[in-house]
């Protein structure tokens, strides 16, 4: 409890991590903070061309079906391998300055999460050109699905970030890792296609539940079952208990190790 | 009665595991069984002391003592093995500056970073905001990019957000000697008023002026305990004295392994047909200990041993001159000068030249020693035939101390 009003306080710190990494990412750029948007949008132009012409899929619209949940996956991806690296690269600062270490994991993720919400927009646009379309009925199921992932996110930020520091082959396993587990999670094919036999191995995956569910709101226009939200709840709070447990535990010989 | 005290720290003890070989591979680990090799290092034994609210300390030790790690575990950067700390207050330090400046966002963005860091809100940056930038100096360049500034105006910026963070205890790593001599005095000035308004300060210095002009109570820290504690001059004095000791232990060490090559070399390169040498050079202090650091206006001895043939010598002189390490000469006499005659001479002896204060300024120095015939032909010279440092409580300028004293008109 002490912890998280100490996290609160220095919220001002995760916010201007946040601004200076996003301020930073594309200074030099001709194209500027403008490749946040370009980013996914080519990327969609990528998929619906490949998926719409040459691979064809047996799923009507895949190019959306596939888009709507790479994002959020990007997300969660980019959170584990990135959020590896996010305390070996301050060291100076960690070695140097007292502030809770919680706030470098916590500031890589939101600016993960800044990134995706703004991908968001380019998701919007995509579906009512396509003539999909939202109903925003249903497109509020979306808040407690991205707060999920957000939570989800951290705990598995706070768990690679903090072994990372002791062991530092991990930031290069965890690319592997991120692509095994990327075709572990039901992104490029609907949940439907998994054999029974492997099926276990997706239900412990605390990612499936939130795809199927960002699926469902999308690409569907469905409320997702309240099975799927519960499952998803269930699954992120226990990463981010262990997360910030194990991280707990190693934060106090970060500055020995670095 | 014990709220008083804002930083208490008990028995506390750290020891770090050192390892021999840098390897952080997997084939390290699988080649050399399944441990690497290393040695724990006890950096900090038995650590205790209390620090008063409003007390300002200075730790001073050697290289390696403990005294950073002890400014560390204050921090909560580093936990200690055994023992407690407790810290009453909001704590701020002075260890790092600049941590995360971004080079190309604007000075005030970067104020803005830096100070969060140091865990200030938004709206506590905001209040500060101009105190920093007036601070630093940097009004008209605040908000140009950090890159484009120069190294010293970087420093100014950081340090302007770190001593305007304001917390009840602040603590200092060796830091003061940033900028130009005049911003530093307006650091120390800032540090006054900080402390005036009732704030604790530990600094870890090894600047003893800098530490006697702040500090209310000083603590020596020798290889992981607490030697000394008490009034920053006195110290820091014996400090001074120990230091002085240990150095000329480590060079009388050396000595005896290259004596003969030294002097041996000196001599003949310089007259090889003599056989007059000057055997060894060396500085005591008043109790007749040799050293090589000596606090200026010490009483010190010179002391030079020879080795003479008498058949050699037609009345001769002695020389000496004492050259700072830039090659200033800074004294420089000789017996004939002071009309000194008929120095009695044997075939092996000692002379010995009483300094009743030694008032160079702090530096390093060497003595040259010669010796000639009355006619002015080399006997023998001995070129750095002994080195000394100088040091000073009192931080003067220049190449010798005037002696003098001060009066006042009431």
């Amino acid at each position: 409890m002490k912890k998280i009003s100490e996290i609160y306080h220095y919220r001002t710190m995760i916010a201007s991590l946040i601004k200076r990494d996003l301020r930073g990412r594309y200074k030099g750029s001709v194209l500027g903070f403008a490749w946040t948007f370009l980013n996914p949008l080519l990327q969609l132009l990528v998929y619906t061309m490949v998926f719409s012409t040459i691979m064809r899929a047996g799923i009507e619209d895949y190019y959306l079906f596939l888009f709507v949940a790479l994002i959020p996956w990007i997300f969660f991806s980019s959170s584990l391998t990135g959020g590896a690296s996010c305390i070996w690269a301050q060291k100076e600062m960690v070695k140097k300055i007292y502030f809770p270490r919680e706030v470098l994991p916590i500031a890589h993720v939101t600016c993960q999460l800044v990134n995706m919400l703004l991908s968001f927009i380019i998701v919007f646009a995509a579906l009512l050109v396509s003539g999909k379309g939202l109903r925003l009925t249903i497109l509020w199921y979306l808040i407690p699905v991205i707060m999920v992932e957000y939570l989800l996110a951290i705990g598995i930020a706070f768990i690679t970030s903090s072994l990372t520091v002791y062991f530092r082959d991990l930031e290069h396993i965890l690319g592997i890792v991120s692509m095994a587990w990327q075709f572990l999670t039901p992104v490029m094919y609907s949940v439907d296609m998994v054999p029974e036999n492997v099926m276990p191995i997706f239900l412990v995956n605390p990612m499936t539940p939130i795809i199927i569910a960002y699926r469902d709101i999308l690409y569907y226009q469905q409320a997702p079952q309240l099975s799927t939200l519960g499952h998803a709840v269930f699954l992120g709070v226990v990463f981010l208990l262990f997360g910030w447990f194990l991280f707990g535990k190693l934060e106090r010989h970060f500055a020995e190790e670095l | 009665m014990e709220e008083t005290y804002a930083i208490e720290v008990e028995h506390i003890s750290k020891h770090f595991k050192v390892f021999l070989d840098k390897g952080h591979e997997i084939k390290d680990y699988v080649t050399s069984g399944r441990r690497r090799k290393y040695e724990n290092r006890e950096v900090l034994k038995d650590i205790s002391f209390k620090v008063k609210k409003g007390e300002a300390i200075g730790l001073i030790g050697h290289n390696g003592c403990g005294k950073s790690t002890t400014l560390k575990l204050l921090t909560k950067i580093m936990y200690p093995d055994s023992g407690t700390i407790t810290m009453r207050g909001r704590v701020s330090s002075l260890i790092e500056l600049g941590a995360g400046f971004h080079p190309d966002m604007s000075g005030r963005e970067n104020i803005y970073i830096n100070a969060s860091i140091f865990g200030l809100t938004k709206k506590e940056i905001d209040r500060r905001l101009d105190d920093i930038i007036a601070f630093s100096e940097l009004e008209e360049f605040i908000d140009n990019p950090v890159r484009t500034y120069s190294s010293g105006m970087y420093m100014r910026l950081a340090f302007a957000v770190a001593i305007n963070v304001d917390a009840d205890i602040l603590l200092i790593d060796e830091i003061l000697a940033v900028g130009d001599v005049n911003f530093q005095a307006k650091c120390f000035n800032r540090l006054r008023e900080i402390k005036a308004e009732g704030t604790t300060i530990v600094i870890v210095s090894h600047s003893m002026s800098q530490i006697e002009q702040i500090c209310d109570r000083c603590i020596w820290i020798d290889e992981g305990l607490v030697r000394e504690e008490g009034a920053p001059t006195t110290v820091d004095e014996h400090y001074l004295d120990y230091m002085g000791r240990k150095n000329s232990q480590m060079r009388f060490g050396e000595k005896k392994e290259n004596e003969q090559d030294n002097f041996g070399q000196s001599t003949k390169s310089d007259n090889n047909r003599r056989n007059t040498r000057i055997t060894r050079v060396c500085l005591c202090d008043r109790e007749g200990q040799e050293k090589s650091r000596f606090r200026c206006g010490e009483p010190v001895q010179l002391r030079i041993e020879y080795q003479a043939d008498l058949n050699e010598l037609n009345n001769p002189l002695i020389g000496l001159k004492f050259i700072r390490n830039d090659a200033l000469v800074c004294y420089g006499t000789n017996t004939e000068r002071e009309q000194i005659k008929n120095i009695p001479f044997h075939e092996k002896g000692r002379l010995f030249c009483n300094i009743e204060k030694l008032n160079l300024t702090p530096g390093e120095y060497w003595i040259d020693i010669a010796f000639r015939n009355y006619d002015m032909t080399m006997l023998d010279y001995a070129e750095k035939s002994c080195s000394f440092q100088m040091y000073s409580t009192v931080n003067e300028i220049g190449v010798a101390r005037l002696d003098h004293t001060w009066e006042f008109e009431g």
